[in-house]
């Protein structure tokens, strides 16, 4: 029965989540390179992405929420923002399960860029309801591209704890 | 005892329904977030006590990760001065000619402006205090553009302050903790600032995109603006104050007039935070308090620009005039006044108004 054993919440919900502030935080440096800003992608869209593939889970959705929530409060912007885009994001990759399982590494990258613009697009969408105003499309999309970036980060995190509870294989 | 040899341990539910309510309920959560909040009003409350705390927290940590940054860039600086040095002595020497021509004609114009204030008693508005700060951490993305500066309550910043570089505007405080302020910048899609075209004094709104150059609505007037105009404050609203520099007109791919920030031109570690709350502490309260408004005159109906009222005349017979001196109008101008009546209220414009002696409220001087 090692096979049904249960995922430790810690390593594969609390690790990944330590992970992505310190990933934050370190992205937020006040740094221009020949004038230039870095780009700011958002480190939360990995586990957002891994964690619906490798299992449905109770505690993944209030842990995007938390990690949503201190993004929020960390960059400024409106509470509640970016928890609700993050699980937009995590129940469409969660409702398209079944069809990830087994696809190739490109294809993967595929779906990780789709469950990004499901994400930015909800993003776009509540700011224009909160603020009445419709934010500039190149800098939604600049980000959307060094969030797609990300993917080999979420496919080792898929990697490492995919066939860890062979119940959700 | 562990959960599975308890009493509960052979309780067994659907995984993935379960899963699907708690995603839900989390939904809902994020929901009701978004609705309850107010982050872009000038309100101190809004602000709440847990993005204080954030920020608090935040302020060292963000300070130690920018810490190698910063140090980087002196060390690229210096290493650049020293092999660059005699080039930039070659610029600056050419920029320095320039530049004196510019501060004879400042110094004449200054001149000029101190006989014309004499002249018209015009009182000039008291400099604006400010505090400096270093930029801890920076947000940049399309959703929400902020800065995390290190000067806080204890140097009395307040929600609403304007923040410049030494080149612009930069934004205003929205958040206020101790040692730490969030800065708005005007960048950020909540971001409304009244501005106006220095050439023509045209008003407009500044609004923030999260892109890098935010967008003139509203703009006013008829032809109000050319590619290359600077835009400054307009001081409409008492949020800033009048005359600091924003940046310069472009017109953007979208065929929008937009501005290319002056703070961006710079670098963004260093901030000023002026400690301007509205024109309300430019003028003299006391001054105000104390002075006693002339007293309301009602009108004499008897010394009416219109006359008394007359019962009406008998219509005249044919073949006589008219007394024009009774049916005639009176004249729309103030009614001189007569011998021998009460002594007449003075027309308006000769009564002083009752802010006169106020400073002229929206044109603040540029903090130098």
């Amino acid at each position: 029965m090692t096979g049904a054993r249960p995922l430790n919440p810690g390593r594969w919900l609390g690790v990944p989540m330590l992970f992505v502030i310190l990933a934050t935080l370190a992205f937020a440096a006040p740094i221009r390179m020949w004038g230039l800003q870095m780009p700011e992608p958002v480190f939360a869209m990995v586990p957002a992405f891994a964690w619906a593939v490798i299992r449905p889970s109770i505690l993944a959705p209030f842990a995007l929420l938390v990690l949503g929530l201190f993004l929020d409060t960390f960059w400024g912007g409106p509470t509640g923002l970016w928890g609700l885009s993050l699980l937009v994001a995590y129940a469409s990759v969660l409702a398209a399960r079944n069809m990830l399982t087994g696809q190739s590494r490109p294809m993967m990258w595929a779906w990780y860029a789709g469950a990004c613009a499901v994400s930015m697009s909800a993003g776009f969408l509540f700011t224009m309801m909160d603020s009445l105003a419709m934010p500039s499309l190149v800098a939604v999309f600049w980000q959307f591209l060094v969030t797609a970036l990300l993917f080999p980060f979420a496919h080792r995190l898929i990697d490492r704890f995919e066939d860890a509870d062979v119940r959700f294989r | 005892m562990p959960f599975r040899e308890g009493p509960l341990g052979d309780l067994k539910v659907p995984l993935t329904w379960t899963a699907a309510v708690a995603l839900i309920v989390a939904v809902v959560i994020a929901v009701a977030f978004l609705l309850a909040d107010r982050r872009e009003t000038l309100q101190l409350q809004a602000y709440g006590v847990t993005r204080q705390t954030v920020d608090t927290v935040a302020k060292p940590v963000s300070g130690v990760i920018a810490a190698p940054g910063r140090w980087t860039g002196v060390g690229v600086g210096a290493v650049r001065n020293y092999f660059f040095a005699g080039a930039e002595n070659a610029r600056l020497k050419a920029e320095l000619q320039e530049m004196r021509a510019y501060r004879d004609k400042y110094l004449a114009l200054v001149d000029e402006n101190d006989r014309y204030k004499s002249l018209l008693g015009l009182k000039t508005d008291p400099p604006i205090p400010m505090v400096a700060a270093r930029v801890v951490a920076d947000s940049r993305g399309p959703f929400a553009n902020t800065r995390l500066a290190d000067a806080g309550k204890e140097k009395g910043v307040v929600v609403g302050n304007p923040v410049m570089n030494e080149r612009g505007l930069v934004g205003r405080v929205v958040g206020v903790a101790p040692g730490v302020s969030r800065v708005l910048l005007l960048t950020d899609i909540a971001s409304r600032t009244p501005v106006m075209i220095d050439r023509t004094n045209a008003r407009a709104i500044l609004t923030g995109d999260g892109g890098p150059n935010p967008k003139l609505d509203y703009l006013r007037g008829a032809d109000p603006i050319q590619p290359g105009d600077r835009v400054v404050t307009s001081g409409d609203g008492g949020v800033v104050p009048r005359g600091l520099p924003v940046g310069a007109a472009v017109k953007g791919l979208d065929g929008r007039w937009r501005v290319v920030l002056f703070a961006d031109s710079t670098s963004i570690d260093y901030i000023r935070i002026l400690l301007f709350k509205d024109f309300a502490q430019l003028a003299d309260q006391q001054a105000l308090a104390a002075k006693v408004l002339p007293p309301v005159i009602t009108e004499n109906p008897e010394e009416s620009m219109l006359g008394p009222v007359k019962p009406a005349a008998p219509a005249p017979t044919a073949g006589t005039a008219a007394p024009a001196t009774t049916t005639a109008p009176k004249p729309a101008a103030p009614k001189p006044a007569t011998a021998g009546t009460t002594t007449p209220a003075k027309p308006p414009a000769a009564r002083p108004p009752a802010a006169a002696t106020t400073p002229p409220a929206a044109p603040a001087r540029t903090p130098q």
